[in-house]
């Protein structure tokens, strides 16, 4: 183990681990399975990959579930198709971040809509696509917004800022998603077996610890927001694993130095005042969740893409051979997935969670590989 | 995106769109501060705070402690380069 140079107190995260274990094993043994702890966002699974988290803990007590927190992950193609439908059109320049530039679609990424000639342009902010609109005022700038709250204050704000500039010329393809409905769907799953989670840090950042609260109330299962240094993370797991031993199902927070217990009050009312559920998203993976997503409100129908443009609108089936979906419920691993480091790699993805770095495909095939144990049983179970 | 990055407020750039320039490891840049920023620490308070950084927006204060320790981290996921040429990057 690895303890030494790699965690700033490495004591401390002995000490995690021991306890962790202890704790988990009795817990594992009553219900004949490890604990399936899911950690939510992507941004976590990236962690523990990086710091081989998963190889510290004893693996017959507990298992990590990858959660479908990785926004450019759960992006349906057809959203994608959609969204290269509009850079097509010669008045356009379509702006998004880097992130979503190589999601694939049934028709190629925006990268290669780009290479084929459309005006698409990657920015580091909504802000610079904001900028682009006024140095072009004879085009119409479309920024390409997806994200969970984590950005969804930054195209809010933006889009407050061009309305009291009176810029007409720029308009969110809002593709905003939201946590909590998705969690609540994951949970109504049937098939799903989690004991608890790892909450996302930077989501409640800026919504709190409030809206996760029907977890413990309503599904009797804890939750602990997460730092994300591999040693927030051990502290974390044991928190939940504490929860469990002790017989309690609470929201915790460790990672107060970020997050408020109300969340960011300012980004909140931005959001609030900009956005508004729709009645279901598409989810890549996990098909159409209630609540999902949102889009914006009337009042900014002028800066609303989908209201402005004719998008295709375009419903797309995930690909057959992919299984992102079942990685995403848990049900499998990477690796076990057929098309997993053959058809699917990072340098051409074919499911969602191989695009980003924040993906659990890419995080396994970076850091993990393959594990020859996992992957035996599954491969002769497929056709 | 979803990691941010931290940097330190080093001048107001924009009152009245609540801009100011920030410092993310040598590269400035012209974010916005609307996020953290209320009565008891209005705009002008701002220069000197470390604060993370999500795609051009300060999202919360934070101690330079902690502002090291985030980049320390970024730079052992391999996401502080990606980060910073995303910081530089700028279209005309």
């Amino acid at each position: 183990m690895r303890f030494t140079d790699e965690f700033r107190d490495p004591d401390k995260a002995r000490t995690l681990v021991g306890e962790i274990a202890r704790l988990a094993a009795p817990l594992a043994a009553m219900r004949e399975r490890p604990l399936q702890i899911m950690e939510v966002c992507g941004g976590h699974t990236h962690t523990i990959f990086r710091y081989g988290l998963k190889s510290m803990l004893p693996q017959d007590s507990i298992e990590f579930v990858h959660g479908p927190g990785c926004p450019v992950c759960v992006l349906p193609m057809g959203r994608v198709d959609d969204c290269v439908a509009l850079a097509r059109d010669p008045h356009i320049i379509l702006t998004t971040f880097g992130d979503a530039m190589r999601v694939p679609g049934s028709q190629g990424s925006l990268l290669q809509a780009k290479a084929d000639g459309a005006d698409v342009r990657m920015v580091y902010s909504p802000l610079d696509a904001l900028q682009l609109a006024r140095a072009h005022p004879e085009r119409e700038v479309v920024f390409f917004a997806l994200g969970f709250e984590t950005t969804m204050p930054s195209t809010a704000l933006t889009v407050l800022q061009a309305r009291r500039e009176g810029i007409r010329n720029f308009s969110l393809f809002c593709n905003h998603i939201t946590i909590v409905p998705t969690l609540k769907a994951l949970l109504d799953s049937a098939d799903l077996r989690l004991d608890g989670f790892i909450g996302p840090g930077h989501v409640s950042m800026v919504i709190g610890n409030r809206p996760y609260d029907f977890i413990a109330k309503a599904y009797g299962k804890p939750l602990v927001v997460a730092g994300f240094e591999p040693l927030d993370l051990l502290q974390s797991l044991w928190m939940v694993i504490k929860q469990l031993a002790e017989g309690r199902c609470e929201i915790e927070n460790q990672y107060t130095r970020i997050v408020p217990e109300d969340g960011n009050q300012q980004a909140l009312a931005a959001l609030t005042e900009v956005f508004e559920l729709r009645e279901f998203f598409e989810w890549r993976g996990l098909g159409s969740i209630d609540h999902s997503g949102v889009r914006m409100r009337r009042e900014f129908a002028a800066f609303d893409a989908e209201r402005k443009f004719a998008v295709p609108n375009l419903a797309v089936a995930d690909p057959k051979s992919c299984q992102c979906g079942e990685v995403l419920k848990g049900l499998i691993k990477p690796q076990q997935c057929k098309v997993f480091g053959t058809a699917c790699t990072p340098d051409k993805p074919l499911g969602a969670l191989m695009v980003s770095s924040e993906g659990a495909c890419a995080a396994y095939y970076q850091y993990g590989r393959i594990d020859v144990k996992d992957r035996q049983p599954r491969a002769q179970g497929v056709s | 995106m979803c990691l941010g990055i931290p940097g330190r407020i080093v001048a107001i750039t924009d009152a009245g769109s609540k801009l100011g320039m920030v410092d993310v490891c040598g590269v400035r840049r012209q974010i916005n501060l609307a996020c953290v920023i209320d009565e008891d620490h209005p705009l002008e308070s701002c220069v000197g705070d470390w604060v993370l950084i999500h795609v051009g927006f300060a999202m919360s204060r934070i101690n330079e402690e902690e502002a090291a320790l985030t980049l320390e981290l970024l730079k052992q996921l391999g996401e502080a380069q990606n980060e910073l040429d995303a910081l530089r990057r700028v279209e005309h």
